[in-house]
C-alpha cells in the first residue's frame, strides 16, 4: 500500500511531465489529482490506524542502491508513527492543492507542466518522510529541492522567479553541505547510515569526542550541529532564511505547498526523526532551541512591516518554523510535531485563502490596495477568518481552541517547563513573537476585510477596469501571476469616489472554494480532536520519537499565568492591530515616522539580502573574474605555454629546420625515441 | 574490438562522405555491441584479468591484453559515446569527412587500447598516440583559433609525457618486466618510488587536468567540434584517472600517501579555482570545461583518499562525467548547430520553443551538480565520505563544490533556457531531431540507470578495487591525519575497555571491515 502511496505521484508527474502539451491540459490535470487523490485515500487508513494503536511501524524493501565496502543503503520505505502524520499532511494537501490550481492555474499554457511539478515534487518529500536511511533522506531532500525550484521559477520569464528559484536552491545548498558532513561523520563514527541502526547505537558514542577541522569537538553535538545546518536551510532559519521570501514569485499553490506545509517543514521532521540523537547532545540542542527562537522573533518583526500579502504569511511560515524548532530544542518533539501538524493546515488555508484574494483582486498583491473585502468575497473571508484564529491560538483552557491554540501552548509551556536557561530565553521570545503573531495577522485581516476600499490606486484592478480582462499583453513582462480568470467583470462604473475605481472582485471559483473550506475544518478542529494522542501519549508515537515524560508532567504542571500568557498576548495584538488599523488608520504611519531607523531596518528585512550580496555573491563573481584572468590566463598560461612557446621562437633560431610545424614529424621523432629506448633497453 | 574500427578507419579514408559516415557508424555499433558482449561474458568474481591476449613481438616487448573491472568499465564508457559521437558529427563535418571518420575510428582504437594494455610499452604508445588523432580533430576540424588551441593541448600533454617515459624506461630496468599486473605487485624502493610517483603525475596531472596545468583544456574544449569535446571529456580525461588507479597508486603506495597532500591541496584549489572561474563564464563550452576540471578534482580527491568508498567514488565520478560533460556538450553541439554561437547571451528562453531539448538540458544539468538519483550524486557523494574519513578539512573545501557547481550551472541554465527569448533567430530554433533525440536519449537512460541502480557498475569494479584497497592499506601503514574518537578522560570507565581498538572506540556491532583495512593512522 505505502508504494502506491509513494510511487503514484511519481507515474503521474511522468506522464504528465513527458506528455506534456501533446496529452492535453485535462488528462494531465485529471492523471495527477488523481494519483493525489488516491494517496490521500490511502494514507488516512494508516494513519488511523497509528491514532487506534492497532498499526506497527515497519520497512517495505524496494531496491538496492549503493553498495561500497561497508557502506551499503537501499531504498526502502519505512512507515511509523512519524511516517504516518506526514503522510497524511502531505497527501492532504498535496491533494486538495492540486484541486485549487485547477481554478488558479485554468488560463496557464503549461498547465500539464506545473501538475507535473506539483506531483514530482511530492512524490520527493513522500520518499523523504518514508527514508529508512539518511542518503535516501537526502534524495528526498534534494528532490523537493528541484521540484521547489522549478515551481519557483514557473513563470521562468520573470527575471525576479529565476533569481529567486537560483537563490533558493543555492541557499538549500549551503545547508546540504552540513548535511552531507553530518552524514559522512555519521558514517565514520557509526559506520552506518541507517537510521534505525544510527539511534540505538548513538548512546556508545556519548562522552565522545572527534576531530573535526582540527577542532576537538563532542562527537554528537557537532554532528548533529552539521545536521541542523542542513534543516536551518530547508526550514529557512535565521542566516540561511532569505530564500524563503522570495520564494514567493512561484504561484500561490505552490506557496501553500511547498513554502507553508510540507518543504519547509522537512527539517523539523528530520530533528524530530533524529530525536534520540538530538537527545544526547545538548550543546546542538541548546543552538537549536536559541536559532529557533531568534527565527521566530525575527520573522514575526519582519511580518509586521510588509505590504506583500504572500510575504506577511511567508514570514509568518519562517516564525512558525522557528517555534517548532525551539520546541524540538528544548526536547518537545511531540510538541514539534503537532505543531507542524495544525500548521499544515492552518498556514495552506491562508496560502490559498491569500491566491483567492490575489485572484479577486486582478493580482494585486500589496495589502495597501484592498479593503473591505469582507462583503465581495464572503467564503474567501471566512476562511481566512478560520487560518487567522487558528494561527494566532485563539481558545479557552480546558473548553475549545482553534488548531494554534493547543499547539503553540504546548510549545510555550514547554520551554517554560524544561527549565533551562535557553528554555526560558525561548519562552520569552516565542511570547513576544505569539504577540507579533496575532498583531500582523489582524493587521493582514483588517487591511484586506475591513475598511474603505482602496482599490483604485492599484496598477492591476486599473489595468482591469480600463483595459478589460481580455488583453493579452496587459501585464507588464509577460504571464506575471497568470491574469485574470475569465469571470466577466461588472460594467466599469465612472464612479470612482467610493475608492473601487468601479472594479467588483469576484469570488473564485468552487473548485478553488472547496479546498478552502476542506482545510477550514483542519484549522478549527485539528487542534482539539488529536492533541491528546500528540502531546500525552507515548503510545501513540511508539517510539518514533524520543518522548520525554518528564517534560510533559513538567508541562502540565507549569503555573497557570504560563498557560494564559498566549492568550494574552493574543489578545494584545489583535487590540493593537484594531487600534492601529481599524480605530484610527493615522497610527501606523506616525509610529514608522517616529522609530525611523528601527522601522526601516524592519521592513529591509534586517539587510540580510544586502549583506549577503556584498559578502558572497559580488566577491564570488569578482574573485572568479580575477583568477580567471589573473592567475589563468594571466600567470599560468604566459609562463606555461605561451612562455615556453616565446623561448621556443626566439632560441630555436638554430634548430628552425627541424621545426617544420607538422604533426608526422613530430610523431614520428616520437616513435623514433621510443624505438631508441625500447632498443637500448633491451639489448643492454 | 580493436581490429573493427581500424579496419572502419582504413576503409573511411578511401571513401566519399556519405559511405565513410555509414560505414563509421556501422563500425562503433558493432564495438559497442562487442563492448556489451564483454560485459555480460565479464566474470564478476573471477579472474582478476580476464580476456588475456598475449603474443611476444621482439625481445621482452609484449602485445599484451587484458582487463580487469576498471578497465572494463572504462571501455564500455568509451564504446558507448563513440556511435554518439559519430551522430554528433553527422551534419556538422562537411569538409574531409572521410579523415575526419578515419581519425575517430583511430581514436576508438587507442582509447580501448590503453584502457586493455597489459604491457608498460603498449601502453605508452596507446597513450601517447591518443593525442595524435585528437590532435588532428581540433587542428582541422575546430573553430578559429584551432591552431594555437591544439598546438597548447600538444605542448602541455607531451611535457607530462616524456617525464613518463623516463619513469617507464627505469622501472622496466629496475623489476625486470614490462607486464603491467607484475609491476603492480612490485614493491620498489620507497625513495625511488617518490620520483617515479612525480614522473607519472606530471603526464596524468596533465591529462586528467588538474590545476595548475588545465589551461589547455577550456581552450581545446572551446576549438574542438561537438564530437570532439565529447571525447576529450568523456574518455580522453579519464586516461589520467584511470593512470592514477593502475599506475600511481598500485605502484608506488608509499610515494601516492607521500605525496596525498599536495593532491588534496591541488584539488581543494581546483574546486574553488575552477567554479568561481566557471560562474563568470560567457561561452558555454568555456563554463563546461572549466566545470569538468573541478569535477575532476573530486575525482583526485577520491583515489588519493585511500579507502574503498573514495576509490569507488572516484571512478563513479569519472564513469557519470564521461556520460554528463558529453552530454552537455552534446547540448551545447545542439544549439551551436543553429546558431553557430557558443555565446550564452545570444539565448534565452529556449524551454519555450524547445521544451524537449530544455527537459535533457533540465536532467544534465542535475546530474552535474550532482542531485541524487542522478550518476553525479552517487560517485560525489562517495568520494567526499572517503575523503572525510581522511580529512575533514578537505571534505569540507571539496564539498563548497556542491553549492558552486548549483550556483553556475543554474545560472547557465537560466541564462539559456530560461529567461525571455530575446533573440528571434534562437526563438525560432526547431525543438529536437530524431537523430539528436537518439544521442540524447541513451545518455539519459545511462545517467538515471547509474543514479538508482549504481550496483550495476559498481559490481564488476568491486573486486579490483578492493585488491587496490589492500595492497595499499599493506604498503601505506604511515596513513595520514584521519579522525580518531578517543573516549574523553572523564569518562574512561566505559572507555578503557574499547580503547585498545585502535581508536574508534564507538563502533556497533556491524563493525566496518573498510576502515580497518584502510590505512589506520598512525595512532
Amino acid at each position: 500500500m505505502i508504494e502506491i502511496i509513494v510511487f503514484a505521484p511519481l507515474l503521474a508527474a511522468i506522464v504528465a511531465g513527458l506528455g506534456n502539451r501533446g496529452l492535453g491540459n485535462t488528462v494531465a490535470k485529471v492523471v495527477t489529482t488523481g494519483a493525489l487523490f488516491l494517496s490521500c485515500a490511502l494514507s488516512w487508513p494508516i494513519f488511523l490506524g497509528f491514532l487506534g494503536g492497532t498499526a506497527e511501524p515497519g520497512v517495505v524493501p524496494v531496491l538496492h542502491w549503493v553498495q561500497s565496502g561497508s557502506l551499503s543503503f537501499d531504498w526502502s520505505l519505512r512507515v511509523d508513527t512519524l511516517t504516518a502524520i506526514m503522510l497524511v499532511v502531505i497527501t492532504s494537501v498535496s491533494a486538495l492543492v492540486h484541486l485549487y490550481s485547477w481554478g488558479y492555474m485554468d488560463e496557464d499554457p503549461d498547465q500539464p507542466r506545473f501538475f507535473a511539478y506539483l506531483s514530482l515534487f511530492t512524490f520527493a518529500m513522500l520518499m523523504l518522510v518514508t527514508a529508512n536511511n539518511l542518503v535516501q533522506m537526502f534524495f528526498g531532500w534534494e528532490g523537493v529541492g528541484l521540484a521547489s525550484y522549478l515551481l519557483i521559477g514557473f513563470w521562468f520569464r520573470k527575471p525576479t522567479a529565476n533569481a529567486a528559484a537560483i537563490k533558493a536552491f543555492v541557499v538549500n545548498r549551503v545547508g546540504d553541505l552540513g548535511f552531507m558532513l553530518g552524514i559522512f561523520g555519521l558514517f565514520l563514527v557509526f559506520g552506518t547510515v541507517s537510521i534505525p541502526e544510527i539511534l540505538v547505537a548513538a548512546p556508545t558514542a556519548a562522552g565522545s569526542s572527534i576531530t573535526f577541522l582540527g577542532m576537538r569537538l563532542s562527537t554528537l553535538d557537532i554532528l548533529c550541529f552539521l545536521l541542523f545546518i542542513g534543516a536551518m536551510g530547508k526550514s529557512a532559519q535565521l542566516g540561511l532564511h532569505v530564500w524563503l521570501p522570495d520564494a514567493m514569485e512561484g504561484p500561490t499553490p505552490v506557496s501553500a505547498l511547498i513554502h507553508a506545509a510540507t518543504m519547509v517543514t522537512a527539517g523539523v521532521f528530520m530533528v524530530c526523526r533524529l530525536s534520540p540523537l538530538f537527545e544526547l547532545a545538548p550543546v546542538a540542542s541548546t543552538i537549536v532551541t536559541i536559532i529557533g527562537a531568534a527565527t521566530c522573533l525575527f520573522a514575526a518583526t519582519v511580518g509586521t512591516t510588509q505590504w506583500d500579502i504572500k510575504r506577511v504569511i511567508a514570514y509568518s511560515t519562517c516564525s512558525q518554523l522557528g517555534y517548532m524548532f525551539f520546541a524540538a530544542g528544548v526536547g518537545a518533539y511531540g510538541a514539534a510535531m503537532f505543531h507542524l501538524f495544525t500548521h499544515a493546515f492552518f498556514k495552506a488555508l491562508l496560502f490559498l485563502g491569500a491566491g483567492s484574494v490575489i485572484h479577486a483582486m486582478h493580482h494585486e498583491q500589496d495589502m495597501r490596495y484592498y479593503g473591505n473585502l469582507r462583503k465581495e468575497i464572503p467564503i474567501t473571508f471566512w476562511a481566512m477568518m478560520a487560518g487567522t484564529l487558528a494561527i494566532t491560538g485563539v481558545g479557552i483552557l480546558d473548553v475549545f481552541g482553534f488548531a494554534g491554540f493547543y499547539s503553540k501552548d504546548a510549545i510555550l509551556e514547554a520551554a517554560y517547563a524544561s527549565g533551562s536557561e535557553a528554555g526560558r530565553t525561548a519562552f520569552w521570545l516565542g511570547a513576544f513573537a505569539a504577540l507579533l503573531t496575532s498583531f500582523y495577522s489582524w493587521r493582514l485581516m483588517f487591511l484586506t476585510f475591513w475598511g474603505r476600499p482602496r482599490w483604485a490606486l492599484s496598477e492591476h484592478i486599473q489595468h482591469a477596469v480600463h483595459h478589460g480582462h481580455d488583453d493579452p499583453d496587459e501585464a507588464n513582462p509577460p504571464r506575471q501571476e497568470n491574469s485574470d480568470m475569465g469571470e466577466p467583470h461588472h460594467v466599469p462604473s465612472p464612479d470612482k469616489g467610493d475608492g473601487t475605481a468601479g472594479y467588483h472582485p469576484h469570488e473564485s471559483p468552487w473548485v478553488m472554494l472547496i479546498p478552502l473550506l476542506i482545510l477550514s475544518v483542519g484549522a478549527v478542529f485539528a487542534g482539539f480532536v488529536f492533541h491528546h494522542q500528540f502531546i500525552d501519549s507515548a503510545a501513540f508515537w511508539n517510539g518514533s520519537i524520543a518522548y520525554d515524560e518528564h517534560l510533559i508532567h513538567a508541562m502540565h504542571d507549569v503555573p497557570l499565568w504560563v498557560k494564559l500568557t498566549a492568550t494574552i498576548v493574543m489578545l494584545v495584538g489583535l487590540f493593537i492591530a484594531w487600534l492601529g488599523y481599524l480605530r484610527d488608520t493615522s497610527i501606523p504611519g506616525k509610529f514608522a515616522d517616529q522609530l525611523g531607523p528601527i522601522y526601516r531596518f524592519v521592513y529591509n528585512k534586517w539587510y540580510f539580502d544586502e549583506l549577503y550580496r556584498l559578502i558572497f555573491i559580488r566577491p564570488a563573481f569578482w574573485f572568479g573574474r580575477q583568477f580567471w584572468h589573473a592567475v589563468d590566463v594571466g600567470f599560468i598560461d604566459r609562463f606555461g605555454p605561451n612562455g615556453v612557446a616565446e623561448l621556443v621562437d626566439k632560441g630555436a633560431y638554430a634548430a628552425k629546420r627541424l621545426q617544420s610545424g607538422y604533426l608526422y614529424s613530430y610523431a614520428l621523432i616520437m616513435l623514433l625515441g621510443l624505438v631508441a629506448a625500447t632498443s637500448w633497453f633491451m639489448v643492454r | 574490438m580493436l581490429l573493427v574500427p581500424f579496419v572502419g578507419a582504413i576503409a573511411c579514408l578511401f571513401s566519399d562522405a556519405r559511405a565513410a559516415r555509414t560505414i563509421a557508424l556501422v563500425a562503433t555499433l558493432i564495438d559497442l555491441a562487442l563492448g556489451i558482449v564483454l560485459w555480460a561474458n565479464y566474470d564478476i568474481g573471477g579472474a582478476q584479468w580476464q580476456f588475456v591476449e598475449h603474443a611476444p613481438v621482439f625481445a621482452s616487448f609484449n602485445w599484451a591484453l587484458g582487463i580487469d573491472g576498471i578497465a572494463l568499465m572504462l571501455i564500455v564508457l568509451s564504446v558507448f559515446l563513440m556511435p554518439i559521437c559519430i551522430g554528433a558529427s553527422w551534419n556538422a563535418i562537411t569538409t574531409r569527412v572521410g579523415e575526419y571518420m578515419a581519425a575517430f575510428l583511430f581514436m576508438e582504437v587507442l582509447m580501448i587500447g590503453v584502457f586493455a594494455a597489459q604491457d608498460l610499452f603498449l601502453f605508452y604508445i596507446f597513450f601517447e598516440a591518443g593525442l595524435i588523432p585528437m590532435y588532428l580533430i581540433i587542428g582541422v576540424w575546430g573553430g578559429d583559433n584551432r591552431i594555437y588551441a591544439s598546438y597548447k593541448f600538444f605542448l602541455y600533454t607531451l611535457f607530462g609525457s616524456v617525464l613518463m617515459l623516463i619513469a617507464m624506461l627505469w622501472m622496466a630496468n629496475e623489476a625486470g618486466t614490462t607486464y603491467i599486473p607484475a609491476l603492480m605487485a612490485h614493491d620498489f624502493p620507497v625513495d625511488a618510488q617518490n620520483w617515479l610517483w612525480l614522473a607519472f603525475f606530471a603526464s596524468f596531472a596533465v591529462k586528467m587536468p588538474m590545476w595548475p596545468v588545465h589551461t589547455w583544456l577550456p581552450d581545446a574544449h572551446v576549438q574542438a567540434p561537438t564530437a570532439g569535446s565529447v571525447i576529450l571529456a568523456g574518455v580522453l580525461l579519464k586516461m589520467g584517472g584511470y593512470g592514477f588507479i593502475r599506475f600511481s597508486l598500485p605502484m608506488f603506495p608509499e610515494a601516492s600517501e607521500h605525496f596525498a597532500w599536495l593532491v588534496y591541496i591541488l584539488s581543494m584549489v581546483a574546486v574553488v579555482l575552477t567554479s568561481l572561474i566557471a560562474l563568470v563564464q560567457h561561452d558555454m563550452k568555456k563554463l563546461i570545461a572549466y566545470s569538468s576540471v573541478a569535477h575532476m578534482a573530486i575525482v583526485t580527491v577520491g583515489l588519493f583518499a585511500f579507502n574503498v568508498q573514495g576509490i569507488e567514488g572516484g571512478m563513479i565520478v569519472m564513469l557519470s562525467h564521461g556520460l554528463v560533460s558529453g552530454a552537455l556538450f552534446l547540448c551545447v553541439g545542439v544549439i551551436y548547430d543553429r546558431l553557430h554561437t557558443r555565446e550564452i547571451s545570444r539565448y534565452g528562453g529556449l524551454a519555450i520553443n524547445m521544451p524537449q531539448y530544455a527537459l535533457f538540458f533540465l536532467l544534465f544539468t542535475m546530474a552535474s551538480i550532482g542531485l541524487p538519483g542522478t550518476s553525479g550524486f552517487v560517485g560525489e557523494f562517495l568520494s567526499l565520505l572517503g575523503i572525510y574519513q581522511v580529512s575533514s578539512w578537505v571534505a569540507l573545501v571539496a564539498t563548497t563544490g556542491i553549492i558552486l557547481g548549483a550556483g553556475y550551472m543554474l545560472y547557465l541554465y537560466w541564462r539559456v533556457a530560461f529567461g525571455v527569448q530575446r533573440n528571434a533567430d534562437a526563438a525560432a530554433m526547431p525543438d529536437l531531431s530524431v537523430r539528436e533525440w537518439l544521442m540524447l536519449g541513451p545518455i539519459a537512460l545511462a545517467v538515471l540507470w547509474m543514479g538508482i541502480y549504481p550496483e550495476s557498475f559498481l559490481a564488476p569494479m568491486r573486486a579490483d578495487i578492493h585488491r587496490l584497497d589492500a595492497r595499499l592499506a599493506r604498503a601505506a601503514p604511515e596513513g595520514d591525519a584521519r579522525l580518531v574518537l578517543v573516549e574523553p578522560t572523564a569518562a574512561t570507565v566505559v572507555g578503557e575497555e574499547h580503547a585498545p581498538v585502535g581508536g574508534e572506540a564507538a563502533h556497533p556491532a556491524p563493525a566496518p571491515a573498510a576502515m580497518h583495512t584502510a590505512p589506520e593512522g598512525a595512532h
